[in-house]
């Protein structure tokens, strides 16, 4: 085994593993990537019905509707909103008029089903992208900033 | 006044800092001895003065201080005396302060343990661990000074976010940061290596204690740190590849390949290079870690308010650090000669396997980890990089290195027989098959990735426990022979075997709590049961509760398994006052077999609350087995030889060839 020899084989078993490692890289990156979207993007740029995605917005006002653990709601970015349904328990500090991300897909019926709702952490903390989205669409007010 | 004292014993560092990073270099390359030494001395008083600013910030949170910003911040007169010193460091100032008083007692502790280093390389050492000091006091004083006073001052804090306040997460991150900075020891070692152009086995017996150390407080930062989203977050879940807890991963993936690559520096002088290169990632890795977690770039409970000036500071520093050295690595490292060879199926074959899944387990982590960040940079898309990516990429890697860890300690240094050792393991390959094949026969429908699972970690732990017994002939002559020979096997030999087993553990833990966890999720009325896991839990209603700085809703559950009396779960929904805000304690049950684990939500207004209860099997073994694995690593670092301290240069070459017991250690 000649010096040469071995850093042949290092190589070739470097780059096996590099290539193993970019084909599962590819294979899984484009399906795992979770796109975020407020309900106005959406219209803009729609997510074909089962894909997973992020939407966040703000809960509208008077739109929860619970039944046991079963949730309904409609999230707004106040020019658009989208029918959000959830099954289990609404993170802390989950409340009417408060930012909120919930992760899941759409229907073929525009009805979103949300497999998780991120919680704000505290009373003033706005998730920044829908700080960012409220105020694509004109209607930030800047709260916890105070 | 405190403030004031904190504030000046600070840039008394940073002086002393300079300093400790200019002189000894200069000293070092004149060879003039007392500017070597003064990097001793420097790294004592750098000590001391960081010391007392950590003791004064301590002192204003003790005492409620509230002129002190910081203080204002991130406590509150009535929280826990616990929690007023875990705040000290639970908020950015304070964590970095901790970063630089850790830096600086591990600088002593190289100046202190260090005597037997030769003097230019432990001078070089010293410097380097300097000039990070220098980064980062600068990095506080300059941008986030925790003693900047706040006039009038308020009558009372802030308080501390809820969820930090836990015991759990009150010793994570100064685990987290032991780790991260005990790898700043092992990069200043190949820095100054590269600076003499030389690295040999003795370096790389004094670098290994401190990659040791480094990882075995990492690993018990990680797993304390997934241990409480386990129970403070109430989701059941305890691992959600946020960046967050990526930025904790990589840096012990890297660290994990560099405590295997530096054994092979020592036991065969090859693979200089890149244990060097490893040393120099492990590090960077580090830096990123923490820059991502506290400036805020990465959203999560860690990222405190940011402001551009910090992101400008850490973006110039990373650059600094992680491209100077890099630039220096790639002068200096060509020029540093290759060591003993070996063929692919060796021990070192084996270990360079290692480091290649490791270090490309650590890329793509990496890569979920920074895309939705350069994304966002520069194309402003939003995007996530869920768990699917990391799974779908993490699992197929992982896959051969377990296999492959238990194959790696059989083979001989130099030129393994594969054969021989195949024969050896056929114990270990029937133990996966059989176990496997029995849950498939018990457990009828068990998804295929679950007795894949079960399957690795019986030939991994069988594996491990074969060759350790072959190491002291277990059975093959008499026992008292054995136990001679496992009293004077290397406590790391003992300390590789327990680490080992210990990831057969944590893999235990994670399969069979994923493969077959079982939920309740819906509305219980009190009085009423349901069966999950083979347990019946029985509600027994909810009441309201005060505590010490919050109100509660507490459900009672009574758990129990047919005859037996049962135990009583107490969850709660907690609601502080200061900050505002809620949280959701779960109550859990851990036993080996099993946690019971019981959330408590919302009431429903007509006498039902919302529930969930969760039967995960093994999970505790996953937190077991971490912990086994830092048993392994502190076995390892008990070890005689690197206890005594490494031996000189010259001396050890000539303790090598006498002591064959050492080949395979």
């Amino acid at each position: 085994m000649t010096r040469k020899k071995r850093r042949l084989y290092f190589v070739l078993a470097g780059m096996i593993v590099l290539s193993i490692a970019a084909a599962l890289v590819l294979m899984s990156f484009q399906d795992s990537l979770v796109f975020f979207r407020s309900p106005s993007d959406l219209v803009e740029k729609p997510i074909s019905p089962g894909r997973n995605f992020r939407l966040g917005g703000l809960v509208e006002e008077g739109s929860i509707d619970s039944q046991g653990v079963t949730h309904r709601f409609r999230v707004t970015d106040l020019n658009e909103t989208v029918p959000v349904t959830f099954d289990g328990l609404l993170p802390d500090l989950f409340r009417e008029g408060q930012g909120v991300v919930a992760e899941g897909s759409l229907t073929e019926e525009g009805l979103f089903v949300a497999t998780n709702v991120l919680a704000k952490h505290d009373e003033n903390y706005m998730p920044p992208e829908v700080a960012e989205a409220l105020k694509k669409s004109g209607q930030w007010k800047p709260e916890g900033s105070d | 006044m405190v403030a004031e004292i904190g504030q000046f014993v600070l840039i008394l560092a940073l002086v002393t800092a300079c300093f400790q990073g200019a002189l000894p270099l200069i000293g070092a390359a004149r060879e003039n001895r007392p500017l070597m030494r003064f990097g001793d001395n420097a790294a004592f008083v750098q000590f001391a003065a960081i010391s007392g600013a950590f003791a004064c910030l301590t002192i204003g949170y003790v005492t409620s201080d509230f002129s002190i910003l910081n203080v204002v911040n991130n406590s509150h007169s009535l929280k826990p005396m616990l929690y007023k010193i875990s705040g000290v460091w639970g908020n950015h100032e304070g964590s970095l302060l901790l970063w630089s008083w850790i830096l600086a007692l591990f600088g002593m502790a190289v100046a202190f343990f260090g005597r037997n280093l030769p003097d230019s390389l432990k001078a070089r050492v010293l410097a380097i661990q300097g000039l990070i000091g220098v980064g980062f006091l600068m990095f506080i004083l300059f941008t986030s000074n925790p003693f900047e006073r706040i006039s009038p001052a308020p009558l009372d804090g802030n308080g501390l976010n809820p969820l930090l306040q836990d015991p759990g997460l009150a010793f994570h991150p100064p685990f987290l940061y032991l780790g991260y900075v005990g790898l700043s020891i092992t990069f200043s070692f190949a820095i100054a290596a590269l600076i003499e152009g030389r690295v040999d086995p003795a370096w790389a017996r004094w670098v290994r204690p401190w990659t040791l150390a480094a990882w075995g407080f990492l690993t018990i930062g990680i797993a304390l740190g997934s241990w409480w989203a386990y129970y403070e977050l109430g989701w059941g879940g305890w691992w959600f590849w946020d960046p967050v807890e990526n930025a904790s991963f990589m840096p012990w993936l890297a660290a994990t390949a560099l405590l295997h690559s530096a054994i092979v520096v020592e036991k065969r002088d090859a693979l200089k290079n890149w244990t060097i290169l490893l040393a120099i990632i492990a590090f960077s890795l580090s830096l990123l870690g923490t820059f991502l977690v506290r400036s805020g770039v990465l959203n999560s409970v860690h990222a405190f308010a940011s402001d551009p000036a910090r992101g400008v500071f850490i973006l110039i520093f990373l650059i600094f650090v992680i491209g100077g050295s890099l630039l220096l690595y790639g002068i200096r490292a060509p020029k540093m000669k290759g060591g003993g060879l070996f063929a692919p199926i060796s021990r070192e074959g084996s270990l360079v396997l290692n480091n290649l899944l490791l270090s490309t387990i650590t890329a793509t982590v990496l890569l979920g980890t920074l895309y939705p960040i350069f994304l966002d940079a520069f194309t402003g898309a939003k995007v996530s990089v869920g768990p699917p990516y990391f799974n779908a990429t993490f699992l197929p890697l992982a896959l051969p290195l377990v296999v492959a860890m238990a194959f790696g300690p059989f083979l001989a240094w130099k030129r393994g027989d594969l054969a021989g050792i195949v024969s050896r393991l056929k114990f270990a390959l029937f133990a996966a098959l059989a176990f496997s094949g029995f849950l498939w026969w018990w457990q009828t429908g068990t998804p295929v990735m679950a007795l894949l699972g079960m399957g690795l970690f019986a030939w991994l732990l069988v594996g491990s426990v074969l060759e350790w017994a072959e190491r002291i002939k277990l059975f093959r002559g008499p026992l008292a022979n054995s136990w001679k020979r496992m009293i004077q096997l290397p406590r790391s030999a003992h300390g590789m075997t327990v680490a080992h087993i210990g990831v057969a553990l944590v893999i235990l833990g994670i399969t069979a709590s994923e493969a077959w966890q079982s939920e309740h999720l819906g509305v219980m009325r009190p009085g009423e049961t349901v069966t999950v896991g083979g347990y019946d839990f029985r509600f027994d209603g909810a009441e309201a509760i005060t505590g010490p700085n919050y109100d509660a809703i507490q459900g009672t559950f009574l758990a129990y398994k047919g005859d037996n009396k049962g135990v009583y779960l107490y969850p709660e929904q907690r609601r502080y006052t200061d900050p505002p805000m809620e949280t959701t304690e779960a109550a859990i049950r851990p036993m080996l077999s099993a946690d019971l684990y019981t959330v408590i939500g919302e009431a429903d207004g007509d006498g039902g609350y919302a529930v969930r209860i969760y039967h995960k099997p093994f999970i505790s073994w996953i937190w077991i087995g971490a912990f086994v694995m830092f048993a392994g690593g502190a076995l390892s670092l008990s070890d005689r030889r690197l206890r005594l301290g490494a031996p000189g240069r010259a001396k050890r070459a000539s303790a090598v060839s006498s002591a064959p017991s050492e080949a395979k250690g």
